[in-house]
């Protein structure tokens, strides 16, 4: 069985380490939220200007001054501190966040990553993507590993206009789980079920296996 | 010089001209200047250039500026919540100038600092950084970004004094410390506009000296975009 979103997510809590200092995308990155281990210290940044976000609010908590990077209602924590943007991607530039997951629509097997822009039909802008993976130490991408039609998205070359060049260290897709390094694409993990054959057959990107692949 | 004005009309009386450049803070609707824009749009202003990360949601913040056609040019960071937006640049009715979010809040900075230029690593190697200059720094490449300024910045806060000093709350900071040290005049509306005296001087986060004119908020909105909770006992 591939992954589902779910799993994604709770795989890619696997890289968090104690006293790591996190960003999240929207969407399925947001999970991951869900699955910090018990007794890990994990403090998540919204890059609007907070560290140490807190769970959603009850319904009697809402505070429309207190939103994450996704503009949903959100709580702060005993530890939060505020901030402004500018200070914000002062963290994220001046390299002070750990890690990074975000969510792609491609892929290439040299890190590079598109996921802000298609040509003539998405006009939404890349926010604070293109801050994020030139800033932070490590950038871990979840994404399915192919598109609705079943094209592949790790590809060798991004066609969609670039957020960042040899940016990506980690692709975690419903297919398993790939490092991206000088050495290139190297697979490390299968999802239940899935083959070696399989994972080849959905990736145009040219990737090694692990001497220890993890199944 | 007095800087409390009435109402944000009057804030805005023999300032505003078509072609002009504004800025408007917030994130999303978090912390936007809403009597502001609203008084913008009332004094017909026309072919605006509008920076601020966002562009409201359709017929709010800086959306109604869309929809009565007042904005020719907007530089932004994300725009993904107006569809009217996407509609109008689609159909090559206005420009659009995106920024990375970092690069944007640090142009403001640099504009509001006397800071011409910057080097960052920020899109390097995109869309973004063709035909701008490029310098390497101990082995990496960077890109050379603007500093930006403004006529007018428009700026919300939640308490501010008679002389222009502000404090923000919670995430509703955002754009606007930096787009108070831009504008050659900015305005700020406070949800509580006190006399002087009644600020902790150590808790004041946008000194007074970047603040020309202050109004009192009235009959505030702060709508909520994406209102997500959860249930007691979960």
């Amino acid at each position: 069985m591939a992954w589902t979103r779910e799993e994604m997510a709770r795989r890619a809590a696997k890289e968090l380490r104690d006293g790591f200092y996190v960003n999240l995308g929207i969407g399925i990155p947001t999970l991951v939220a869900n699955y910090i281990p018990d007794g890990m210290t994990v403090t998540l940044q919204s890059e609007n200007g907070m560290l140490g976000m807190g769970p959603f609010p009850y319904e009697d908590e809402v505070d429309p001054d207190l939103i994450n990077a996704g503009k949903q209602t959100i709580t702060e924590l005993p530890s939060t501190s505020y901030f402004s943007s500018s200070d914000s991607f002062g963290m994220i530039r001046g390299g002070h966040i750990a890690l990074s997951i975000l969510g792609a629509m491609q892929v290439s097997e040299k890190g590079d990553l598109a996921n802000w822009m298609i040509p003539g039909k998405m006009v939404k802008g890349m926010g604070g993507a293109m801050d994020l993976v030139a800033g932070v130490k490590k950038v871990v991408i979840i994404m399915d590993h192919n598109a609705r039609d079943g094209s592949p998205k790790f590809l060798k070359h991004c066609d969609l206009p670039l957020t960042g060049v040899g940016v990506v260290d980690m692709v975690i897709s419903d297919v398993g789980v790939f490092t991206i390094d000088e050495t290139g694409v190297t697979l490390i993990e299968l999802a239940p079920h899935i083959t070696v054959e399989e994972a080849k057959k959905r990736t145009e990107a040219s990737f090694k296996i692990a001497k220890e692949l993890h199944k | 010089m007095k800087k409390p004005y009435a109402d944000a009309s009057s804030a805005l009386e023999g300032i505003t001209f078509d072609g002009m450049t504004i800025m408007a803070g917030g994130f999303g609707l978090c912390g936007i200047p809403e009597n502001l824009i609203a008084a913008l749009r009332d004094s017909g202003v026309r072919n605006i250039t509008a920076i601020s990360n966002n562009a409201g949601v359709d017929g709010f913040g800086l959306g109604m500026l869309l929809n009565t056609r007042q904005i020719k040019k907007m530089i932004s960071s994300y725009v993904g919540e107006n569809k009217e937006f996407e509609r109008q640049y689609l159909a090559k009715e206005l420009e659009l100038e995106f920024n990375p979010q970092g690069t944007l809040a640090e142009r403001i900075r640099a504009g509001g600092a006397g800071i011409p230029a910057f080097y960052t690593k920020t899109g390097v190697g995109t869309l973004i950084a063709e035909g701008k200059e490029h310098k390497d720094f101990d082995g990496e490449t960077y890109v050379m970004e603007r500093g930006l300024v403004a006529d007018i910045s428009l700026v919300k806060a939640w308490k501010g004094d008679k002389e222009g000093n502000l404090i923000f709350r919670k995430t509703a900071r955002n754009f606007n410390p930096m787009m108070a040290t831009a504008g050659k005049i900015t305005i700020a509306e406070v949800e509580e506009l006190v006399e002087v005296g009644e600020l902790d001087p150590d808790q004041i986060h946008t000194p007074g000296i970047f603040v020309q004119r202050i109004i009192q908020s009235k009959n505030l909105e702060k709508r909520i975009e994406q209102r997500t909770t959860r249930t007691r006992g979960e």
